[in-house]
This record gives C-alpha cells, structure tokens and sequence, in this order.
C-alpha cells in the first residue's frame, strides 16, 4: 500500500546509525528492523547495552497515543501484558522532525510460530495466560483491541505469552481504534465495534481457530454458521468447539470466566473422563445453558476423544463417516457418559 | 472544549477523471469550506496507472484529507481506518488551534515536550468518540467500478458499523457519479442510517464519462443545502469546530 511505502522511507534508518533525542538526549544505536505496519516502523536499538525497540513514526499523533496506552499499562497491577514504556522523545534531522518512543524488547516467536514448532499442546497454556493478563487489563477498564497472533509474542524460558501494539487498544465504551477483520466481531457480523471485554474474547476464540488455519480464511457466509463450519472441519478443534463458540456469541462476560472454563476443558481432557466431581459437573452444565442456542452435542466432543478416532484424518466429514460406522461405539459412549450425568445429579442430591 | 461538527466527503473511485471542473481545484474549494476531502482508489490485480495515481493523491492533499490506493479486497477496511484518521487529524489541528490562542502562535503541541502531548492526545481521543460527523460519500459508478460496487457497499456498511461504535452522531449521505441523467445523482439523502443503502445500491445502474470535479462541486452545495435547511444562525460560515455555546 502506498501509505506504507512513504512511511517507510521517511522513517527509514540504517543499521549503526545513531538516534540523539531532543528532549531527553538518550541515545540509541540501531541493530535491525524489527517490523513496520499501518503506524510506523520498529527497530531494534542498543542504548547503554541494553536491547531496546524503537518505535518512529511520521504520524506524532499515534505515537503520543500509543504512549499514553503504554503509560497506563504501566499503573495496572501487576500485568506484564504491553512492553514497558522506557523513553518518548523526538528525532531532528534534516528533513524534519520524527516522533519515536522506546519501549521494552520483547524477544522471542509469534504466537504462531511458536505452536507451529513446539506443538498444539502449548496452545490451550498460552491462551490460559493471555486471559489472564486481559482480565487484569479488563479490570483496569481497557480494551486490547487489536489482538492477533502477530501482536502476541512468547517470550522464555520459561514460555510466557506477552502483547505487543497496543495501537488498538481503547477504553471501554468507546469505538475500537484498531482491529484486524479476522479477529473483529464485527466484520463477522457477530457484534458491534464497542470496546467491551467480550471483544477482546472473540478474537480469543478466532486465534484458536487460526491455530488449525494458519493462513486465516475469508468470510462467504459470514456469521456463527460460517465459524461453526471451521471449527468442524478440524478436528483438533473439537474438544474447544463448545469454548471457542461460546466467546464468538459472546457468552462469556469476562476473561475469567472464560479461563476457568478452559481450565475445565484442559483437566477433563487429563483426568479420567468418566470421574466427574461436582465442581467440574457445575462448571459443566452452566456452559450447556449458556451456549443451548447452539446446537453442539457433547457426544462429538466424547467421540473425538475414544482411542478409535484419535489418530483419524482431521476432516470432519470424514470423521463423521466415520462416526457412522461405529455408532455403536459411540453410543456406548454416549450411554456412559449420560449414566455419569446421572451418577453426578445423584451424588449433589446426596451432599 | 465544546464538540462541533466534522465535515468530510469520502471518494471512491478507481482512475481518472475526465469530465467538467478540475477536481483538485473543487477539492480545494472544499477545504476553503473546512470540509475535508478523502479519496480511496480501488485497483483490480494490476495497479493503477499513473496519472489516476497523481489525481487521487492531488485531490487529497489539496482536500486537507487522506488517500490511499487499495485492492478491493481491502476495501472495507480501508475505508474506516482513512476516515477515522482524517476525523482525527481535524481535531488534532482545532486543538492545536485553540493551544495556539493559549500558548501564543509560534506555539504547536509539537513544541510541547513529548510528556505535555499525551494530555492533548487525550483530548483528540475525547473528541473523536464523541463529535458530530457527517460524511458524503461519493461513488464513481463508471463502468469499470460495476463490479466493484458490491464491495464498495459492504465497505460502506461496515463503516458505519465502526462510526456507530462511536458516541457521538453521524449522518451520512450518498452520491453517484455519472447520474442517470445529470452529472451526479443523490442515492442517500443526509440520514443516521447507512444500512438504508442495503436496497438501492442494488439497483444502480454504471456507465459514461467519470465527472469527478462536478461530483465534488454537488457535494459541497449538499452541505450546504443541508446547512439552509437547518436554518443555522448567520454568520458561522462552515468552520469545522461550530463552537456551540
Ligand atoms: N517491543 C517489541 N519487541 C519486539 N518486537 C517488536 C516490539 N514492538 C514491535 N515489534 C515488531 O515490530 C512489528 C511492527 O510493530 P507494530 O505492530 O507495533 O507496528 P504497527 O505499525 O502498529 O503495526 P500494525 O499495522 O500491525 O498495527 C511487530 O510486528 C513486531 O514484529
């Protein structure tokens, strides 16, 4: 895009280059690019032997916007959610003035990347992790806006998820300043564009989804049908099938609401399936009212799970031919599991 | 501070003008009127040719607005990001203004050290969640834009699903170039609801010469019109800012 290029050669610097601010006279030495986007590019700098990342920009305005993000990030408590804001400052050179700010330099893989080389099972951990940072960030009245697996960065060891671009993020009740169509509610016909936490958990949800589509997908259809589809037609997906539908309709009204189901969904997956305790049968029937307005049928989730299926192609259809041909095992499945619900119905009436 | 009213037209067009009044000069015009004019150029696969290039960015630099050239794929977001910038660069500069009356004229927020920006930044931020917006929406419907249009009205939709995630009103109007018989022809008349678009878009037929200046020169006098009809006091010839007492 033409907007970029401009950018992109007026706020480009050259490695071992020297950037003296005006206000603060720090300075800092540049290694590499790290990336450049819609607001202005990011390099890395040395200053005081320290790696730092440098973000110019043309535009001062977001530059000073995104600093102020920054800045209260800084007074929420404990969250370690943004980079740490270290300077804001401005560079004079010949042809003008360049705003910039330096900030923390978060090292280490994408989201992506990182589930790609160290595999899906790290998936539900960082997840886990991303919501709680956005609960403590929720609390604090903010909305990240902008969240994509490109602005979510692993860090380690040991692996911890951290955000970077805080260009999106807005204060509650207000319009989202940035999104990504992928991860917006909105261009999925799913909600509005008002920053309020559930947001933040759709785009959640759509990074799950992405996991198993790396290379994202367009809308058609749109909407939960189109999602639903997605998240069928793989079949790693499909013990989070219940999660990740219900953060896209917008049934989980905070983030830690959203983790401990998660967690639910993670322990079910390590313990036995068939001891149900009463904590985990509580969380388990509040998401069957929450989400009753989508049709999901546990048993596709208990299916998935039989030995029989584990190491089956990942295409849904054929799963479900698959299905077909051993019905009977999955409605000896089905039984067992509806003999446990009625198993832990009897031991509440007990306690 | 008090929220006024901003005032943008938004062109949507894929090339070169080649009917009437010079563009860049009508959107000039504009912005002597502090109606801010932002262009997107929709390409297919192969980029635009050079002079539409110089055209489209003419206009918007001397429309005081933003432009940028995309595929029609990007369309839709391309849209709100370029007009929620150009919303926020006019509070930027009204702001600006008013800390030019406090701080004396060689004074800007630029001056100011970077610690002192952020809270006129918080300022622009307030503004724009909650000032009054009106865009006109200008569509070239030439026959190479035919079938773009259905992009170009999902794009629409989707802006003002992003403007109504917004506090403070919009009112939107519509209108397409060349008309069926005139030069222009109003789609949309000034309304909150841009989903009333859904059922005449449809309905629009392409074709003939690409009048861009006349299109801008009509979508100054709908302001205008809009202003009479109003009936708003005397002398506030169009600032941006009407400062509402
Ligand atoms: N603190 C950081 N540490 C390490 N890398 C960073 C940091 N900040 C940014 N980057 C890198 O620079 C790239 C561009 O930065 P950023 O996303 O902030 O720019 P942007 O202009 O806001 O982009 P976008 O168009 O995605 O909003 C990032 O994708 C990332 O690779």
């Amino acid at each position: 895009m033409m907007m970029n290029h401009s950018l992109k050669n007026q706020c480009k610097l050259n490695v071992g280059q020297v950037i003296t601010g005006k206000w603060h006279h720090n300075q800092y030495t540049i290694t590499k690019e790290l990336g450049f986007g819609a607001n202005g590019i990011v390099y890395l700098a040395q200053s005081k032997n320290q790696y730092v990342a440098l973000k110019l920009s043309d535009n001062g305005m977001s530059i000073t916007s995104e600093v102020n993000v920054l800045k209260s990030f800084a007074k929420v408590q404990g969250s370690t959610l943004g980079p740490s804001l270290l300077d804001v400052d401005d560079w004079v050179r010949g042809t003008g003035t360049i705003s910039f700010y330096v900030m923390e330099y978060i090292h280490g893989l994408s989201f992506l990347e990182f589930v790609e080389q160290k595999g899906k099972s790290w998936m539900p951990v960082l997840v886990l992790q991303l919501l709680s940072d956005l609960e403590k960030l929720h609390s604090s009245g903010w909305v990240f806006g902008d969240l994509k697996p490109e602005n979510l960065i692993v860090t380690g060891p040991p692996p911890k998820i951290r955000c970077i671009d805080v260009g999106g993020t807005t204060i509650q009740g207000r319009a989202i300043k940035e999104f990504t169509e992928f991860y917006d509610r909105g261009y999925w016909g799913l909600g509005s564009r008002k920053a309020d936490p559930k947001y933040d958990l759709f785009a959640v949800a759509m990074i799950m989804i992405n996991t198993s589509y790396p290379k994202r997908f367009n809308k058609t259809t749109g909407g939960i049908n189109q999602l639903t589809q997605a998240i069928n037609e793989k079949m790693e997906l499909s013990k989070y099938k219940n999660f990740i539908l219900s953060a896209l309709l917008g049934h989980y009204t905070t983030a830690k609401e959203m983790r401990k189901q998660l967690l639910y969904i993670v322990g079910e997956d390590q313990s036995n399936s068939s001891r149900v305790t009463r904590a985990q049968f509580r969380t388990q029937t509040q998401t069957r009212t929450k989400t009753s307005s989508v049709s999901i049928s546990r048993s596709n989730t208990y299916a998935a799970n039989t030995p029989n299926h584990q190491n089956q192609a990942p295409q849904q259809r054929q799963l479900q031919k698959k299905k077909r041909k051993s019905k009977g095992i999955l409605e000896t499945v089905f039984i067992v599991f509806f003999v446990t619900l009625l198993y832990a119905f009897y031991v509440i009436e007990k306690l | 501070m008090n929220t006024g009213k901003i005032k943008q037209i938004l062109l949507i067009t894929d090339g070169c003008s080649n009917s009437g009044e010079d563009p860049i000069a009508m959107a000039a015009l504009a912005k002597e009127q502090d109606i801010t004019v932002n262009v997107i150029g929709v390409v297919d696969q192969d980029t635009i040719d050079e002079q539409g290039k110089r055209e489209i960015e003419g206009i918007a630099l001397s429309g005081g607005g933003v432009s940028q050239i995309v595929y029609a794929t990007q369309l839709a977001h391309t849209v709100q990001m370029v007009t929620r910038k150009a919303m926020n660069q006019t509070l930027y500069g009204v702001v600006n203004r008013q800390l030019q009356q406090i701080l004396g004229s060689s004074k800007s927020v630029e001056d100011l050290p970077p610690d002192k920006r952020g809270e006129v930044m918080e300022v622009v931020d307030d503004l724009s969640e909650t000032v009054e917006l009106e865009v006109l929406i200008l569509v070239d419907s030439s026959a190479s834009m035919k079938h773009k249009l259905p992009t170009v009205k999902d794009a629409l939709l989707d802006l003002s699903l992003s403007l109504n995630a917004r506090s403070g009103e919009n009112k939107y109007s519509v209108l397409v170039f060349p008309g069926k018989q005139n030069d222009v022809e109003k789609l949309l008349d000034w309304t909150p609801k841009l989903e009333a678009l859904t059922s005449i878009f449809p309905k629009l037929t392409t074709g003939g010469l690409t009048p861009t200046g006349p299109a801008i020169r009509e979508a100054l006098s709908s302001f205008k019109k809009k202003r009479s009809l109003r009936s708003l006091l005397g002398r506030d010839d169009e600032s941006f800012f009407e400062e509402s007492v």
